[in-house]
């Protein structure tokens, strides 16, 4: 997992305005170490920071999905009960449907998304390779790689989402 | 003239401060029953005389048993939130609060909206772990009773989604009640412990600038959010008007991030992981990004800016005849305090600025109350709210032209598009009825 080494010096933050150093508040947090926090570091950056070992290709998502997310999201992704994951109409309205085609940004929002959170009824069931393959299959499907791209750490960063430059920050100065 | 006369009617004429019967706000603060006696001499005939007083059954005998925690009264109960799942379909599930049906600043906890994407989780707090760590000098998990044992803090502040209001995008107005356009913003007292303190003692690396925040929930809600924000107001709450987080409302600890976009402030907050670049994570750059009439999206919008709404009167609630009414609703702004709030009885075109009921507080509700004195006739309600940073709430002409409106209709529970802040008019119609229209 990754865990930066820490090169710089550290803020030290004196945050109540009460001169109060570091070490003079209650202290009560247990040190934990990083490789004890592994099990719910799930986060994924969109440069791929985070991503886990492994690796899936379309034809192996495409029979882990008709088993366990057609049933919502429907035949090939098509849309259901939840929504198409695979297509999406013109940005052409204020109220147009977003999906992954159309709108995401990233790629890695897309592995990061299931695995933390799909199946719906059962997340992170899935294994590191069946979600890269799930992932993939989607991309595909969506034409946004080829229908043979194997999708790993290495990969799947790469992949220019179409609406990558769709968006505007509202307010630069709260970042 | 007698001079007494004249002395009522100067009162008269100075009570009225803008079209169609709306009254200065200071005549609340006179003497009740002066201004009582010129409001009532100028419409009201007083009603017929009342029916002799008896005593009810409930005042002949003891009453029922005190419980540990009690229940509102059995006259009470219909009052509730509205629900867009209420058989745990897999989807989000909405619950509304009754703006039109409380009063005054602070939401129930039983009425605090809630927004839960995958139903609610059933946490043991003993069990429950907060984890800090990523670009910090020491990682550190803390449970919930250590995070008793720090310095707490406690603050009003509103929570207000994203997508509340969002049925005002529809290019026609939605007949509906404010809790179905409205809901999804609260109020209550928060408790807890500052973000602040706990960075302390964790230390930042100063290539820190975002902190993914994560909840325990089945779909590890998550939502990035600028240190910047972190280190200057925000909170692990966890208590709420009081009493815990009520389960929906993060149980048993949640990040508040007063003023900011409600989905933010994740809930069942069990990981904060400081990095240096947004994770873009599905709630962020998908759902809470807003498409613009050109096509473009917003992200990162954070901010809840300056709104308000009336309440009092509002579709449901009907006026019962000409004479006097106290115009009431809640205004507020993820900038800071309220600093005022104009109200219109004729769809604009002519304004009174409404009494602020004390405390303002910054990004809390404000309540706002305007007299009015219906004459009976077709009125358009309005009103208007300004921030102590000067920002204004929009017209509805000016929004609408920055932020678009819908092509068709879209449902009353869909989310055509987020971050609405206009304007709402209420018409009250020669019957008192209210509807909810465009003005
Ligand atoms: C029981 C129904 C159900 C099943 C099964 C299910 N999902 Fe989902 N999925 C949902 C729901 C509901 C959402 C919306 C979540 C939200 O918006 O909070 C969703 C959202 C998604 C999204 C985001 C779509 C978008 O554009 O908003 C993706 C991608 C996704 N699911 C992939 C999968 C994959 C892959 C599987 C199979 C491993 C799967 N889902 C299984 C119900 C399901």
């Amino acid at each position: 997992m990754f865990t930066p080494r820490p090169r710089h010096a550290f803020v030290l933050l004196v945050a109540l305005g009460s001169g109060a150093a570091f070490g003079e508040g209650p202290n009560l947090g247990r040190p934990i170490d990083p490789a004890d926090i592994a099990g719910w570091d799930i986060s994924i950056l969109p440069d791929g920071t985070g991503l886990p070992p492994g690796g899936g290709t379309p034809a192996q998502g495409e029979r882990i999905f008709a088993q366990k997310c057609a049933m919502c999201h429907g035949e090939r992704g098509k849309g259901g009960v939840a929504a198409a994951v695979v297509g999406g109409g013109p940005i052409d309205r204020i109220e147009a449907t977003k999906t992954i085609a159309n709108f995401w940004g990233y790629s890695t929002t897309v592995f990061d998304f299931i695995r933390r959170a799909m199946p719906w009824q059962q997340p992170r069931s899935l294994t590191d390779n069946e979600v890269y393959a799930l992932t993939a299959y989607i991309l595909a499907e969506n034409k946004l790689i080829g229908e043979n791209d194997s999708m790993n750490a290495e990969t799947l960063p790469k992949v220019r989402m179409p609406n990558r430059d769709g968006f505007i920050i509202r307010f630069p100065d709260k970042i | 003239m007698e001079p007494r006369n004249r002395a009522k009617e100067e009162l008269e004429r100075l009570e009225v401060v803008a079209g169609n019967g709306l009254l200065d706000r200071r005549a609340f603060l006179r003497s009740g029953a002066a201004v009582a006696g010129t409001v009532m001499g100028y419409t009201f005939v007083r009603p017929a005389a009342a029916a002799p007083l008896a005593d009810e059954p409930w005042s002949l005998g003891p009453g029922g048993l005190s419980r540990p925690y009690q229940q509102r009264s059995r006259f009470e109960e219909k009052i509730g939130r509205t629900l867009s799942n209420p058989n745990g379909e897999p989807r989000t599930s909405h619950a509304r609060t009754p703006h039109h049906l409380i009063n005054g600043t602070i939401t129930p906890n039983g009425l605090h909206f809630t927004i839960v994407h995958s139903g609610t989780p059933d946490i043991d707090p003993d069990k429950h772990r907060l984890v800090i760590h990523g670009l910090v000098k020491q990682p550190l998990v803390f449970t919930l009773d250590t995070l008793a044992r720090y310095p707490m803090v406690s603050r009003f502040s509103f929570v207000e989604c994203g997508g509340n209001s969002a049925p005002m995008f529809s290019k026609e107005p939605i007949q509906a009640s404010v809790q179905a356009l409205h809901g999804l913003v609260s109020c209550s007292e928060w408790t807890g412990v500052r973000l602040s303190t706990l960075l302390e003692e964790t230390g930042i690396d100063p290539k820190a600038k975002w902190i993914v925040a994560e909840g325990a929930d089945s779909l590890a809600l998550s939502r990035s959010v600028p240190v910047k924000k972190a280190l200057d107001d925000a909170m692990i709450a966890l208590y709420q008007n009081g009493e815990r987080l009520m389960p929906g409302n993060g149980y048993p600890m949640r990040l508040l991030l007063p003023g900011y976009e409600g989905n933010m402030n994740v809930k069942f907050l069990r990981r904060l992981k400081l990095v240096e670049q947004p994770a873009m994570s599905y709630y962020e750059t998908r759902t809470y990004s807003q498409i613009l009439p050109n096509g473009k999206a917003f992200r990162f919008y954070f901010l809840q800016e300056v709104k308000s709404f009336i309440t009092h009167p509002s579709p449901g609630l009907a006026l019962r005849g000409p004479g006097f009414y106290e115009i009431s609703g809640i205004a507020y702004s993820g900038n800071g305090r309220i600093s005022k709030v104009m109200v219109s009885a004729d769809g604009g075109r002519s304004w009174g600025e409404a009494a602020l009921q004390a405390p303002v507080l910054s990004k809390a509700f404000t309540r706002f109350r305007m007299p009015w004195r219906w004459d009976g006739g077709p009125a358009v309600l309005q009103s208007r709210a300004w921030d102590e940073g000067g920002n204004v709430q929009p017209t509805r002409a000016q929004f609408v032209a920055e932020r678009g409106e819908t092509r068709n209709i879209p449902p009353v529970l869909g989310f055509p598009n987020q971050h609405y802040n206009s304007l709402t008019s209420w018409a009250v119609d020669g019957k008192g009825e209210v509807k909810h229209v465009y003005a």
